[in-house]
Parts: C-alpha cells; sequence; structure tokens
C-alpha cells in the first residue's frame, strides 16, 4: 500500500483514506466562450500523461477532506513530494 | 445488537446508546467566535480533541469539527450557536442519527480494530482521534486510553462493521 503525506494533517497516512483527482494546476478559462472548439477540447481532454514526475491532485477524503497537489512518479510510483491546493508549482524537486 | 456480546471475546465490546453529535464547519480565521459561544477552546490540528462537561470536540480538518455532547446539554449547544449565526457565518448540522458508537476495550483493542484499520494506530495517540476507515467503510476513531477505542460509524454500516470485529475477536480470543 503507498503511504501518502498530508499536508493538513502533516501525517504520512494509508492510501486508502485518499482519492485521485486528476492532473495538477489546469485552470479553467476564464471565458470560455471566446474559446475555439480545439482549445475547449484540449483544456477538457488533452492531459500531459507524463512518464516520470507527474503533478496530480489528490483528497484525503477519508480524513481531514482537503484537496492538495502531489508529485508522483509514475513510473516507479513514489511519491516526491505533497504541497497543499493553491501554493505555486514547484520549480524543482528533491531526488 | 444492543446489549454486549459474545462470550469467548479478548476485548470488550459494547454498542452506546444514541447521544447528540454535531459537525461544526467554521472559517479557521472564526474559530474563536465558535470556541467562545462553545466554552472551550476548540483545537485546531486534525486529530487533537478539547472536553469540557459533557462536551467533546474533535478537529477532523483545518474548518472541520464534530462535536458529542448529552441529551441535557444539546439545547444549550444549539442556542448558543444559533446564537451566533447572525455575526459569525457558520454551519452546525445534527448528526445523532447518522452514525452509531462502538466501543473497543481490553489491551487487545489495538490488534483488533488492525484487523480492519489501515492506520498506524501506535501513532494515534490516548487523547487523539481522527477520521479514517475501517475495512471500506468511513469511520472516526477516537482513542481515549492505550486500551480504550470508540468507532464512530454511519449507522447503515454497523452490523458489516459489527460482524466483522465480532468475528476478529473471537479470532483473537482463540488465539489465532
Ligand atoms: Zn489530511
Amino acid at each position: 500500500m503507498l503511504l501518502i503525506h498530508c499536508p493538513y494533517c502533516e501525517a504520512t497516512l494509508p492510501e486508502l483514506e485518499f482519492t485521485y483527482a486528476g492532473e495538477a494546476h489546469i485552470a479553467r478559462p476564464a471565458d470560455p466562450s471566446t474559446m475555439s472548439d480545439e482549445q475547449w477540447r484540449d483544456f477538457l481532454f488533452i492531459r500531459t500523461n507524463a512518464r516520470g514526475p507527474h503533478f496530480e491532485r489528490w483528497r484525503h477524503a477519508h480524513g481531514c477532506g482537503r484537496f492538495f497537489n502531489a508529485v508522483r512518479d509514475t513510473v516507479s510510483d513514489k511519491f516526491l513530494l505533497t504541497y497543499k491546493a493553491g501554493e505555486p508549482k514547484p520549480e524543482s524537486l528533491p531526488e | 445488537m444492543t446489549t454486549p456480546m459474545t462470550t469467548a471475546s479478548a476485548v470488550s465490546l459494547s454498542l452506546l446508546p444514541e447521544f447528540p453529535r454535531y459537525s461544526l464547519r467554521i472559517d479557521p480565521a472564526d474559530v474563536s467566535a465558535a470556541s467562545e459561544v462553545l466554552g472551550l477552546e476548540l483545537p485546531t490540528r486534525p486529530g487533537q480533541r478539547a472536553a469540557t462537561g459533557s462536551r467533546l470536540a474533535l478537529c477532523l480538518g483545518p474548518d472541520e469539527w464534530v462535536l458529542y455532547t448529552d441529551e441535557a446539554d444539546a439545547q444549550a449547544v444549539e442556542a448558543a450557536f444559533a446564537a451566533l449565526y447572525p455575526v459569525t457565518p457558520h454551519s452546525l448540522i445534527a448528526i445523532s442519527d447518522r452514525e452509531r458508537t462502538i466501543t473497543l476495550s481490553g489491551p487487545q483493542a489495538a490488534e483488533l480494530l488492525s484487523t480492519s484499520c489501515p492506520r498506524d494506530l501506535t501513532a494515534i495517540a490516548p487523547g487523539t482521534g481522527t477520521r479514517t476507515v475501517f475495512d471500506t467503510v468511513q469511520i472516526v476513531l477516537l482513542r481515549d486510553s492505550e486500551s480504550d477505542f470508540r468507532i464512530e460509524v454511519g449507522r447503515s454500516f454497523l452490523p458489516h462493521v459489527w460482524a466483522l470485529l465480532e468475528r476478529a475477536n473471537r479470532e483473537l480470543a482463540a488465539g489465532l
């Protein structure tokens, strides 16, 4: 079982308490009516599909209930970092 | 299911009678206003709890608490928060009927819990609590002492959780 660090509980807790919530740092367009169909499609469906570090949202659903962001290596399934929702995307990652 | 059960059991399990519970949601910046009307200082770290008289508050998340009290005090709690509504926005929801409480007591209580709870129970100190899961069921787990726990479980999940506890308890008693 994966152990995930919740930045709100400040504890490393079993995966079973968490739910995955898709890629992180995807901002909803401010004015969708000005976008082309292709741009709207990209916003809705096109994702990074990273091989390696992936920025993604998680929710501590059966704990504090908060959404937060995580960086998970999609090859090793290791969590590199977690941080609170709303915080900027980290520029560098721990080894 | 209203009485203590089983003859051969390692851990003493019981189902508590119903009592008033509330879910409190309030902006962390306004916590002190809620603490004031409640007469106890609401803890702000998930897992911590505070008590006064019959009132017990457990912090579940940065803006979420669960409050327990007894029948005699329920109206006073509701009235206190009703008076707070016009000045400080918050939500106080009665959830008394949503859950039931199972108590687990005995030196092997943590071992019994560990059969279906993925948490590291040694990291849950006496006098704290948390929301977590038991089997696939969301619960609120309170640890009252080294060997005393309480499980708050949604009433529709009670037969499932109870049956799992009862079976594992028989296995513990049999030395399995
Ligand atoms: Zn959490």
